[in-house]
């Protein structure tokens, strides 16, 4: 479909300092400085943030929803990947 | 004039920039030229309406007449109302809009960047809080008058005529009376006059930098810091003011 808006960006929020970007939402904007202007006023408006990424839509690289068997099927038997299997050491809070 | 009326004045005056504005750029609600700017005004708005309120609040303890914010703000007449023209004109199209903006907020960041060391401790605190949200309309305004100026042949003209239109509303944002004097005296109240050097370098070098020409200095109309308001305010009143006075009782 052709999108008869301005350019659209994805935006990422960090909610607290040190945790990861987490996606938030789209919005439009002609280039990069209204694109974080815009992200602020739209995903920040209730102290959601400490930080905002703003990555052009067209830059992100999707799989494709057919391959989902393929790519993610096999991880389902593989419980052993889990760190579950391993005994924690005396003294070690983490490993 | 005692001090108690001057700092009454003074503090309306400034809750009245605030809540003029502030219903002004509210009118952009749902009328903006894509949802991310209607909500980026919405926003600007609400920081206004939301300083107008603590303003009106600490005018009203002051006067002490057991008057509210929301008597305040409901119940005076057009000449009682003490903001600048330049707040209350119609938003006219987007880039009339931003050119308001600039001229605005430019002002106000400097202004609040002089209140923050006000002997008032109320006054100082509400201009550290208020500088954060001011440097943002700044900058918000800033980028626009940039997109616009430096777009489109079609937005540089309207950017244009947006400012030269509004040019001659400028020159009241600078003015000091009586109320001023003495609170400037006391170290409470900013001298507007020592804030136009910088507001001139700040408009001037971003209006050169969007390619478009500082409007020439001439006439300038002032009255609204008085009372004396364009036409603009009466319809802004009628519209702010007609729930509170057709039904005395609303409660909200």
């Amino acid at each position: 479909m052709q999108d008869s808006q301005w350019p659209l960006w994805e935006v990422f929020i960090q909610a607290n300092p040190g945790i990861p970007h987490k996606h938030a939402g789209s919005v439009h904007a002609a280039d990069k400085e209204m694109a974080l202007t815009n992200a602020r006023d739209v995903y920040t408006r209730r102290k959601e943030g400490t930080s905002i990424w703003v990555v052009p839509s067209n830059y992100v690289v999707a799989s494709n929803p057919n391959d989902a068997d393929m790519l993610f099927d096999p991880a389902n038997d593989k419980i052993y990947r889990h760190p579950t299997f391993y005994v924690m050491p005396e003294g070690a809070e983490a490993i | 004039m005692t001090k108690q009326e001057a700092l009454f004045k003074y503090f309306t005056r400034l809750a009245d920039n605030a809540l003029i504005l502030g219903h002004r750029l509210s009118e952009w609600s749902s009328n903006a030229p894509i949802l991310e700017e209607d909500l980026a005004l919405t926003n600007i708005a609400l920081d206004l309406i939301g300083r107008a309120q603590a303003l009106y609040k600490y005018a009203a303890e002051i006067e002490s007449k057991g008057r509210t914010e929301d008597d305040l703000v409901y119940k005076r007449a057009e000449r009682q109302f003490l903001n600048v023209l330049l707040v209350e004109q119609p938003n006219g199209d987007f880039a009339m809009t931003i050119a308001r903006q600039i001229f605005y907020s430019a002002y106000e960041l400097l202004f609040l960047e002089e209140l923050s060391k006000s002997k008032d401790a109320t006054l100082s605190a509400l201009a550290i809080k208020c500088l954060k949200e001011v440097r943002y309309h700044w900058r918000h305004a800033y980028d626009w008058l940039q997109r616009l100026g430096d777009g489109t042949e079609e937005s540089h003209e309207r950017m244009q005529r947006g400012m030269d239109e509004l040019w001659m509303l400028t020159g009241e944002l600078f003015e000091i009376d009586e109320v001023e004097a003495m609170l400037i005296e006391e170290e409470i109240a900013v001298d507007n006059s020592s804030l136009y050097e910088r507001w001139n370098t700040m408009v001037s070098d971003a209006i050169k930098e969007a390619t478009l020409n500082r409007p020439a200095d001439g006439y300038m109309q002032t009255g609204g810091r008085k009372g004396v308001h364009t036409e603009n305010l009466g319809f802004i009143l009628a519209e702010m003011q007609y729930l509170p006075r057709a039904y005395p009782e609303a409660k909200w």
